[in-house]
């Protein structure tokens, strides 16, 4: 993994919003300004071809990272540098913008309801001059669609005459028309049936190792990000609580929060496997908890993790922020039953 | 469960789109019943007719989509024939619908909050005050975070899942008797997605809520259906008690989407898939729609079209369990 030069860097990123209520309001309460840090401080790098996935509760940031990571957010502090060039420096060029694509979460947004499906998914192939004849964009419009399971006949239609899946297919296609390396992808197969979705991820496992496309990868499912992560990252609360290869994190997750994430997957098989959310109230991101965001829920909390807030350190081959890790303490909470029943 | 009167009764729905080119069959002959207190899981391709199969239910289809054939009964009564205004009161009050898609159902110019209270001062005898309390209350059971101090904000200060969360807390808050529920845990992580899933199975217990649960996310079928049916093509493929139609499908289309499932205890070079595409509206194969990519296919399947038959654990669409076919 240290071969690959980083296609993707996260150094220290940030974004914040201001939530405060309207200036009056604000009078009569008597409060101040109110600041939700989404995204607090992440670093992370994904070398080229390879796939680093984002899991966490959410609203603990994911999707925020992934616009930061395209540039359709601008950091707060920190930066973000693709292929060795900053983002945050100045406007992506032309290039950097046909390079990086993203599939956002929300297919329904995303796609402009007067556009005919062929003239959504060729708007890249145009604005970034990438066939010269109307008929080789015809070709390279069907290619898309065919690949994505819909039918090149399709592309006379308009997005509200498909399902909520069927446009999320649009979506895909309209972001590999551009022939990108660099893919967020943001909950991309979460509105797919599990056949489509089957197809889609290995259509994106065929496209990595083909063409070497290196990805960002948001889902809640972790069985998903199972099968496509070289790399996952645990979020909590606009922070990184764990970032570990792929395997070693389902085979021996360090982090607390990581193992009660896995304690609350649902149970497919139906063995009858209890499934635990996770205890304790969601803690509110505009006021975090002082010191470990996670400690109000944390059954290994002590009173360190309330003044100290824990840093990434390494722990075997992952990073992981956490005191009781640190401490070697970490035996003590059980590892979830699916990692036990992989051992 | 299943000897109660049913709730909701669905009898050879058929949902037509008249378009330039001729007529769109989107739903055909679909039939099934779901009782009070019971959860029937709607799964299948994506585009089979769910999401329409839910909005013909709610009176909400598009148009120029309409109900061609067949009836939609709520307790004994017709509800598809049903005046806009009528449907309206219907909606909200006895139906809740969770829909796919957040941003419909949530208006970007007023606060959660307001959309909360208005909801529940239209369809219950309470006043604003108690149900500003009641919105918060939840706001709370759905997962919101700083449930009080965030009841002002407006959607697009939420994050995906966080909205999803506030049209499951609207459809539940005038505590209709059925709910018809979109791809309601689609945007929510693994541990509130148990938290929501666990609030709606109590209301099926202790409120007898019956609910249509459209979902592609088997974890969810497997906890919390009691039936599940299974769509292709605009037709009910299978249908069953959970079990069996997740654990031992009979229908091959049913066999092919549950192999899809991606493992969660192991990592696979490559996923097993479905080869080929759903056939679109306006090419449906004569015969069953599933035989241009059914590993099963014999020569009854390309001429004649199957109904639902008694596959022993479950009814499957198939003419493998008609009983002159040749087995094996
Ligand atoms: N434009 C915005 N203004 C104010 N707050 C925002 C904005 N965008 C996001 N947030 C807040 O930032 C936090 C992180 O949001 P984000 O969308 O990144 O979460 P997420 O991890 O993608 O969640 P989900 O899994 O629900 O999609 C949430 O608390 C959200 O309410
Ligand atoms: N306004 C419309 N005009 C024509 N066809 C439509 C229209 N809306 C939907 N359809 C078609 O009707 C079929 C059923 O759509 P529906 O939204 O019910 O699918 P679904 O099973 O909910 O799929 P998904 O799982 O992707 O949400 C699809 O083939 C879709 O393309
Ligand atoms: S730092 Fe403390 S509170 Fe945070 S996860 Fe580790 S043990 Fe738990
Ligand atoms: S009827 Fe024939 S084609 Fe259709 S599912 Fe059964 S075996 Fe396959
Ligand atoms: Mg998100
Ligand atoms: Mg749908």
């Amino acid at each position: 993994m240290a071969d690959a030069p980083p296609m993707f860097e996260a150094r220290d990123l940030a974004r914040h919003f201001d939530v405060s209520r309207p200036l009056l309001q604000r009078m009569v309460a008597r409060e101040g300004r109110r600041t939700l840090k989404a995204v607090d401080g992440i670093s992370f790098d994904i070398p080229k071809g390879r796939t680093l996935s984002l899991v966490g509760e959410s609203g603990c940031g994911k999707s925020t990272v992934a616009r930061l990571a395209v540039g359709l957010y601008t950091p707060t502090a920190g930066s973000v540098r693709f292929d060795g060039r900053d983002l945050g420096a100045a406007r992506a060029s032309a290039d950097q913008r046909r390079r990086m694509q993203m599939i956002f979460q929300d297919p329904y947004a995303s796609l402009n309801p007067r556009w005919r499906v062929k003239n959504i998914v060729a708007e890249p192939i145009r604005a970034f001059g990438l066939v010269t004849t109307k008929a080789e964009e015809e070709m390279r419009v069907a290619e898309l669609l065919t690949q994505v399971g819909l039918s090149p006949l399709d592309g006379d239609k308009f997005p509200h005459e498909f399902s909520g899946g069927q446009r999320q297919r649009i979506s895909i296609a309209r972001a590999l028309s551009s022939n990108p390396e660099f893919l967020v992808c943001d909950e991309p197969t979460s509105a797919l049936d599990v056949s489509v979705q089957a197809q889609i991820l290995n259509l994106m496992k065929e496209l990595q190792q083909r063409l070497g496309l290196t990805f960002l990868f948001i889902s809640h499912n972790l069985a998903v990000v199972r099968q496509v992560s070289d790399r996952i990252g645990v979020m909590y609360l606009g922070r990184l609580a764990e970032l570990a290869p792929a395997e070693s994190l389902f085979r021996r997750p360090r982090h607390p929060y990581t193992r009660a994430l896995m304690e609350a997957i649902p149970d497919l098989e139906m063995t009858g496997r209890d499934r635990i959310p996770v205890g304790g109230e969601v803690p509110s991101p505009i006021t975090p908890p002082s010191g470990c965001a996670f400690h109000p829920r944390c059954p290994l909390a002590q009173d360190r993790c309330k003044r100290e807030r824990p840093e990434m350190k390494s722990a075997g081959g992952a990073m992981v922020a956490c005191h009781a890790v640190e401490e070697g303490r970490d035996d003590a909470m059980p590892m979830p039953a699916i990692a036990r029943d992989a051992a | 469960m299943s000897n109660a009167a049913p709730l909701l009764e669905v009898r050879n729905l058929r949902v037509e789109f008249p378009t330039r080119r001729g007529t769109l069959v989107a739903l055909d002959d679909v039939s099934f019943s779901i009782s009070p207190g019971e959860v029937l899981g709607v799964v299948g391709e994506s585009g089979a007719g769910k999401s329409m199969t839910g909005a013909a239910i709610i009176g909400l289809l598009e148009p120029p989509g309409r109900i061609a054939k067949g009836q939609i009964l709520l307790d004994g009564r017709r509800i598809d024939n049903l005046r806009y205004e009528q449907m309206r009161r219907i909606r909200g009050k006895e139906i809740g619908a969770i829909f796919q898609d957040p941003l419909t159902t949530l208006n970007p110019l007023y606060t959660v909050g307001r959309q909360l209270t208005e909801t529940m001062t239209t369809h219950l005898p309470i006043g604003p005050a108690e149900a500003r309390r009641r919105a918060i209350e939840w706001l709370e059971m759905v997962g919101i975070p700083a449930a009080a101090q965030r009841i002002d904000s407006y959607p697009h200060e939420f994050s995906g899942g966080m909205r999803q969360r506030v049209v499951i807390a609207l459809a539940l808050c005038a505590e209709p008797r059925l709910i018809v529920a979109d791809e309601p845990t689609t945007a929510l992580d693994v541990s509130i997605q148990a938290q929501v899933i666990a609030l709606l199975k109590r209301l099926a217990r202790e409120k007898g809520t019956a609910m249509m649960l459209v979902t592609h996310d088997m974890g969810v079928i497997a906890e919390t259906a009691d039936r599940v049916a299974v769509m292709y093509a605009g037709r009910v493929a299978e249908i069953g008690p959970v079990r069996e139609v997740v654990k031992h499908a009979n229908h091959p289309y049913s066999a092919g989407l549950m192999a899809s499932i991606p493992p969660l205890d192991r990592r696979v070079e490559r996923l097993a898939q479905i080869d080929g595409a759903m056939p679109r509206l306006s090419a449906i194969p004569r015969g069953c729609a599933y035989n241009p990519r059914c590993p099963k296919v014999f020569s009854r399947c390309a001429d004649e079209r199957p109904d639902l038959l008694d596959a022993g654990t479950t009814r499957a669409a198939c003419w493998l369990y008609a009983l002159e076919a040749p087995h094996g």
